[in-house]
């Protein structure tokens, strides 16, 4: 191995996602990464990326999104439109084949990063329909009779809610890492990484309150990370004294965002 | 070297594949498993298992496979580890099969003995053998070596330990057959889905075939034709037990509520509360207020046999309640029973399920009474991930 993941200056990765990360750097294999939100699954590319000093494409998935968009898109209606006027390069069907993000990680020249970002997104079909483009990664353009492979083999990064079963053919050629959410210890480096001068006392009644609210019974919508960090700061800003913090729980409605979930916290706090 | 792992896995029902199998041969040849035991339980796992809710399982198979590793081998000389972390040379001789297949005879409680003694008795560094500690060899003790049994010695250290990790079992709650929360829920209500263009929505997507068509008829001049897109046309009709009894399930039943109302992919959606049993009237709240109600009748003429069914109740009452006429009539008299009702839409609509929050009664008889009368008379599932699937599964197919 030549290039290891280490975490990065803002990004607090865990001994097993490293490993992980590892894993699939060495094993060519896209890494799926699972976790509940707000554990950083989209910034992990980014972290790797800014530490391999690799370029990062991030293919964002929609419930529209279909495989053929990430290869590349032929735009028939365009050239249909050109050639009634008589436009110049009609007869060049390559003008009007553009890759799609996939298309762009393999015709890179130096080894990127590619982020299919939220792959639970699509259609239940869609992951089966890139199985061949990354297990060889390359892909056949029938329109250009051209073959498109990757130059260097991008590092694969799919991240998931888990809001939908991805088919077994797909998830067998993946590694797979379940992000768990962060425990104290690890939120306060996550926290230090953000404000590195926050002061200990305050950082202390926080995250007191903030695994106190997440562990209440009746939370819906539970805080996560980039919660809690816009809740200290927040606070810092606010200059509440840190003693009241647990009683009072000021600026709440930066944590909770449901109604439910406020009055069930003042509950408790009486 | 250890494919007995590999079938151990898939009898613990986790589905390896063999591609899967080679992937982690690969990766240990590579050395990804860095030279420890923890290295390899995170190897293994990322490799082989692909869903946290297989975790658990992956832990338990783990931990039975390895179970004669757990021996603390923390006390060792520096030197030895050191040694044993970069042997000197690789071993290059044949390795004795005889004795590796004696060592695999060996019980746990042996093999701690003979390892105890062997440390007293070895002064220096081996490697390639069958007897002394050391590396490459069919010795039980030590690493990169070849015996179906033994102890591992040295290893990075420093993290958390393979057995410690897969010992806490900690993935428990992952498990699909625990009961589960919203976005499991959601995920699930995904499958309910029948896609058909006939819809009344704008025509946005791009008909290549009509327009090649059309443009063909208009002499060449381009004609663009779009069509309507496919639209999911699964309605839904939600019938919930609300109160009494079902106030222990009362978060399971609110995180399935909020999944469905949150499930914007169906043509429609209607839920109704009923209170132990559907009688003449329905609810509208789940507050089960008398001012908020809609006829059962109502329900049973308008809404179309199309419609899916589900029926959310633990099927637990005091008989009477189920099977007396007119046991909760709203002041309405008439002679039919809960259970006639209950008939009544699995007359109607072919596609209905029972989902239940709680299992079988073992105690009182008349719980299990009522629950026997329902489950006699509708298909009911526990309402866990896995039974939840097969029921919606269920309601997809006909009949």
């Amino acid at each position: 191995m030549n290039t290891t993941f280490q975490g990065s200056k803002d990004y607090v990765a865990s001994d097993e996602l490293m490993r992980s990360v590892n894993i699939a750097i060495a094993l060519q294999k896209p890494l799926l990464i699972k976790g509940e939100p707000g554990t950083g699954k989209t910034m992990l590319a980014e972290a790797i990326s800014t530490a391999l000093e690799k370029d990062l494409i991030i293919w964002n998935i929609k419930s529209t999104t279909k495989a053929q968009d990430g290869l590349y898109v032929y735009d028939v209606v365009q050239r249909l439109y050109d050639s009634q006027f008589g436009n110049e390069g009609v007869d060049d069907i390559k003008k009007y084949v553009k890759p799609g993000k996939l298309g762009e990680a393999f015709s890179s020249d130096e080894q990127v990063i590619l982020l299919i970002d939220e792959i639970d997104k699509a259609d239940l079909e869609f992951p089966n329909d890139l199985l061949w483009e990354l297990d060889k990664m390359e892909f056949y353009i029938p329109e250009t009779k051209e073959t498109i492979k990757a130059k260097q083999r991008p590092i694969v990064i799919i991240t998931s809610n888990a809001e939908k079963e991805l088919p077994d053919a797909f998830l067998r050629r993946c590694i797979f890492h379940y992000i768990e959410f962060p425990d104290e210890q690890q939120m306060r480096e996550i926290i230090q990484v953000h404000y590195p001068d926050v002061e200990e006392h305050l950082l202390e009644q926080v995250l007191d309150t903030f695994y106190w609210i997440r562990d209440l019974y009746n939370i819906q919508k539970k805080p996560s990370t980039s919660e809690v960090i816009d809740w200290l700061q927040a606070l810092v800003l606010g200059g509440i004294d840190p003693d009241r913090i647990k009683e009072k729980v000021p600026f709440v409605g930066v944590l909770l965002k449901k109604n439910e979930d406020i009055d069930t916290m003042r509950r408790y706090l009486k | 070297m250890f494919t007995s792992f590999f079938y151990l896995l898939r009898a613990r029902g986790l589905h390896v594949s063999l591609n899967e199998w080679m992937s982690l041969v690969e990766a240990l040849e590579k050395g990804l498993h860095g030279s420890n035991f923890t290295g390899f339980y995170y190897l293994c796992r990322s490799v082989l298992v692909k869903s946290e809710t297989d975790f658990d399982k992956f832990d338990g198979a783990f931990l039975e496979f390895f179970k004669d590793m757990e021996f603390a081998t923390d006390e060792l000389p520096k030197e030895l580890l050191d040694w044993l972390e970069n042997p000197a040379d690789a071993p290059g001789t044949e390795f004795d099969m005889e004795r590796a297949m004696e060592n695999e005879r060996l019980s746990q409680s042996e093999i701690q003995k003979m390892f105890l003694e062997r440390l007293e008795e070895q002064k220096d560094e081996h490697n390639g053998g069958s007897y002394w500690v050391g590396t490459g060899g069919v010795s039980v003790f030590g690493n990169s070596g070849f015996s179906p049994r033994g102890i591992r010695v040295g290893g990075n250290g420093g993290q958390r330990r393979a057995f410690q990790v897969a010992g806490e079992r900690k993935y428990r709650d992952f498990r699909q057959d625990n009961t589960l929360d919203t976005r499991q829920f959601q995920m699930a209500f995904r499958k309910l889905r029948q896609f058909s263009a006939r819809t009344a929505e704008a025509r946005t997507e791009f008909d290549i075939d009509e327009t090649i068509h059309e443009t063909c008829e208009n002499a060449g001049n381009l004609q663009v034709v779009y069509e309507k897109p496919r639209k999911n046309m699964v309605k839904l009709l939600l019938l919930m037990d609300s109160g009494g009894s079902m106030e222990y399930y009362s978060r399971l039943c609110s995180s399935l509520f909020q999944a469905v109302s949150k499930s914007n992919h169906f043509k429609d959606l209607k839920v109704y509360y009923f209170h132990n049993c559907i009688y003449s009237r329905v609810y509208t709240e789940a507050d089960l207020s008398p001012r908020d109600t809609i006829s059962t009748d109502w329900i049973l003429n308008n809404l179309s046999s199309e419609y899916k069914v589900i029926i959310v109740g633990d099927a637990q009452m005091e008989p009477s309640e189920l099977l007396n006429p007119s046991y909760y009539s709203f002041g309405v008299r008439n002679d039919i029973t809960g259970h006639e009702w209950l008939l009544r839409f699995k007359e109607k609509y072919p596609r209905m399920v029972w989902l239940n929050p709680s299992e079988r009664p073992t105690w009182g008889g008349w719980w299990a009474k009522t629950y026997d009368i329902i489950h006699k008379d509708f298909d009911m599932y526990r309402l866990t991930l896995e039974d939840l699937n097969t029921a919606l599964k269920k309601l997809m197919v006909s009949r």
